[in-house]
């Protein structure tokens, strides 16, 4: 199941992850576009935390067992057996934020305005994650789970 | 007679659980599920969401209309489970009809407890629980003509219900018998936090009370309590709880406690026989003891692990605790594990109240570890503390940032953090071996 795998040691912390995470996941699909003129914006699904010197982007890992999906009343979120994606179906979604409470790596963003989550869906109309093609210094790749 | 497999009583949460993980192994095996509801899967949580004029029924499934189907389940709907043969291993319906299985789940639920009081009978047409889609259905045929309501049990179903009656213009009324909102859930501060929520809203909360009586024949007028007010209603809600369903198994001969009991397999006392959510009840990590605990998230969990050991695999259901994601108003909280303990219990509790935000944070510590946490308004990434919790992670040395907005993995100390993420692959391996 390819997912987006960090390299923390060469993330500068531009956030520029976050912004082409917006500008993909909105109508016009351009960048000025989507932050002058869309209400709402959407959410970055990726979290980048910050304690400097360190930064680390969180995206969803798209679990196996996902305790999201445990959690979920309504059943928006769901995993796909066959392509092992965990989706979610944002009209089920009643913003209960149940997987809020669920996840263990603080991968589901709450998106407050509209009452309902988002997370990393891997750009799946797109192929290649956006946030990973934009990433300017390559600290992002998308790859195949790695066992330790 | 129809012979299963695998063979599962009640339609619920709990049933999609083991029947999505029997699956993801086993494409062959014939399953069936009972379901005494005559509706494809769907949500009672959702409850307090659709509550309108309208139900819309689609929304409120819990899987697509081809979830039986395409993942080759018999469904046997409308018909209640009224036998249970565990030595012969079968199951009597209501009409007559038996049915063999290979291994059982019982996920018959709670059902909705009504205290008695002299007139409060769910017979009458304008007094409902609120546990099922037939519940909704009634409120919502008697929303447009009622002005007032009130509703008995200011537990979480209870204050929804509030809320969302609240929201369609009634009047509403919450009466509960604790001296305080919510208090087996929630500490006495967050207690406050949604009273004074739901005053503001202009809900009047009544505690430490009950009904006297409920005044009316067929229809509920009114109720009176037992400090004497008296309010007028023209619908009345019962949400005080739910008890386990466990006639079925009491009668089948099995260990029942309050719920049903399980071992950590899921496996009830007769052999081949599991259980699984609000009827069972399960090895709660924190507590080191078995408990009911009535929650969604439960039931999924323990149909999943009751699936891998009902296949052969053996499982064990180790990471139970309560936990509650619940909003009222502009209220967003989150609470886990003990997180009503304190310090006479032999816990060390912090916490920090922000007035201007209203934000609150509760850890609940001991012996190193998070034994449980509320979080009121800054609830982003709880899952977090959820997962320290879950795995005994040491946190006495960064205790203080718990209580920080912006905890996330860089606040936790390097080789805890490396641990924590490496499981689903968070970071590079370069970097795991790096950092
Ligand atoms: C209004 C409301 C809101 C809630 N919100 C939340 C929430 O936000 N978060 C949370 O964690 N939990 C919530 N809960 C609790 C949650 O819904 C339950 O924990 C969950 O539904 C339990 O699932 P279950 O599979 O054990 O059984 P249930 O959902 O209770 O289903 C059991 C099913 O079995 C059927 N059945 C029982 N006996 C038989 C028999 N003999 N034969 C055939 N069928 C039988 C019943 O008719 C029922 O359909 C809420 C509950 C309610 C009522
Ligand atoms: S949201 Fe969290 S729990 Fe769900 S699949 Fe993604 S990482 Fe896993
Ligand atoms: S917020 Fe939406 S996706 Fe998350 S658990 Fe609730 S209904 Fe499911």
């Amino acid at each position: 199941m390819p997912r987006v795998v960090v390299k923390p040691e060469v993330c500068i912390g531009c956030h520029l992850c976050e912004v082409w995470c917006v500008v993909a996941h909105s109508r016009s699909k351009n960048i000025l576009k989507a932050f002058l003129y869309e209400t709402p914006r959407p959410v970055p699904r990726v979290v980048v935390e910050e304690n400097l010197p360190f930064t680390l982007p969180v995206h969803c890992r798209h679990c196996s067992e996902p305790s999201c999906v445990e959690a979920c009343i309504s059943g928006a979120l769901y995993r796909d057996p066959l392509t092992g994606r965990v989706e979610h179906d944002a009209g089920r979604c009643v913003g209960c934020y149940s997987c809020v409470m669920a996840c263990p790596y603080g991968a589901v963003v709450m998106d407050e305005v509209n009452r309902k989550i988002a997370r990393c869906d891997l750009c799946k109309e797109m192929g290649e994650p956006t946030c990973v093609k934009q990433c300017p210094n390559r600290a992002l790749v998308y790859q195949d789970s790695f066992t330790s | 007679m129809e012979r299963f497999d695998y063979l599962i009583i009640g339609n619920s949460v709990g049933a999609v659980g083991c029947i999505e993980t029997l699956r993801s192994f086993d494409k062959g095996s014939s399953i069936a599920v009972i379901g005494e509801e005559p509706h494809h899967v769907y949500s009672r949580a959702l409850l307090p969401y659709y509550l309108d004029n309208e139900v819309p029924v689609e929304k409120m499934l819990y899987r697509p209309v081809d979830f039986y189907e395409r993942l080759g389940v018999t469904p046997v709907l409308g018909r209640r489970a009224v036998g249970l043969d565990t030595a012969g291993h079968v199951v009597k319906l209501d009409d007559g009809r038996t049915i063999s299985y290979g291994k059982l789940l019982l996920a018959t639920g709670g059902r909705p407890i009504v205290p008695p009081i002299p007139g409060l009978d769910t017979e009458k047409e304008n007094i409902s629980n609120f546990v099922a889609l037939q519940d909704l259905q009634r409120i919502s045929r008697l929303l447009p003509l009622a002005r007032r309501a009130v509703v008995l049990g200011g537990g979480i179903i209870g204050l929804m219900a509030a809320e969302a009656l609240h929201k369609k213009g009634l009047e509403v009324s919450v009466v509960e018998l604790a001296p305080r909102v919510l208090a087996p859930v929630v500490d006495e501060f967050t207690s406050r936090l949604i009273e004074e929520a739901f005053r503001r809203s202009a809900v009047a909360i009544y505690t430490g009370t009950t009904f006297k009586e409920v005044q009316g024949g067929e229809r509920a007028t009114g109720v009176v309590l037992t400090d004497g007010t008296s309010l007028p209603c023209d619908l009345l809600v019962v949400a005080v709880g739910v008890v386990p369903r466990v006639d079925l198994a009491r009668e089948a001969g099995l260990a029942v406690n309050r719920g049903i009991l399980v071992n950590q397999q899921m496996e009830t006392s007769a052999a081949g026989v599991y259980a699984c959510g609000d009827c069972a009840e399960v090895y709660d990590f924190l507590m080191g003891n078995r408990r009911v605990l009535p929650l969604w998230p439960n039931a999924y969990a323990g149909g999943r692990v009751a699936a891998y050991n009902m296949l052969g695999m053996k499982r064990e259901y180790d990471r139970a605790t309560s936990m509650n994601a619940m909003h009222f108003f502009d209220l967003n909280i989150i609470t886990a594990g003990l997180n009503t303990a304190g310090e006479k219990d032999g816990f060390e509790v912090i916490s920090r109240f922000d007035a201007s935000s209203r934000s609150y944070r509760r850890f609940v510590l001991k012996d190193d570890r998070i034994h449980g946490f509320t979080l009121v308004t800054g609830i982003a990434r709880a899952g977090i503390f959820l997962h320290l919790m879950r795995r005994g992670c040491p946190v006495t040395s960064f205790k203080e940032k718990l209580l920080e907005g912006e905890f996330g993995y860089l606040t936790i100390p390097e080789g805890l953090r490396r641990e924590l993420l490496i499981d689903e692959g968070v970071m590079s391996e370069h970097a795991v071996a790096n950092q």
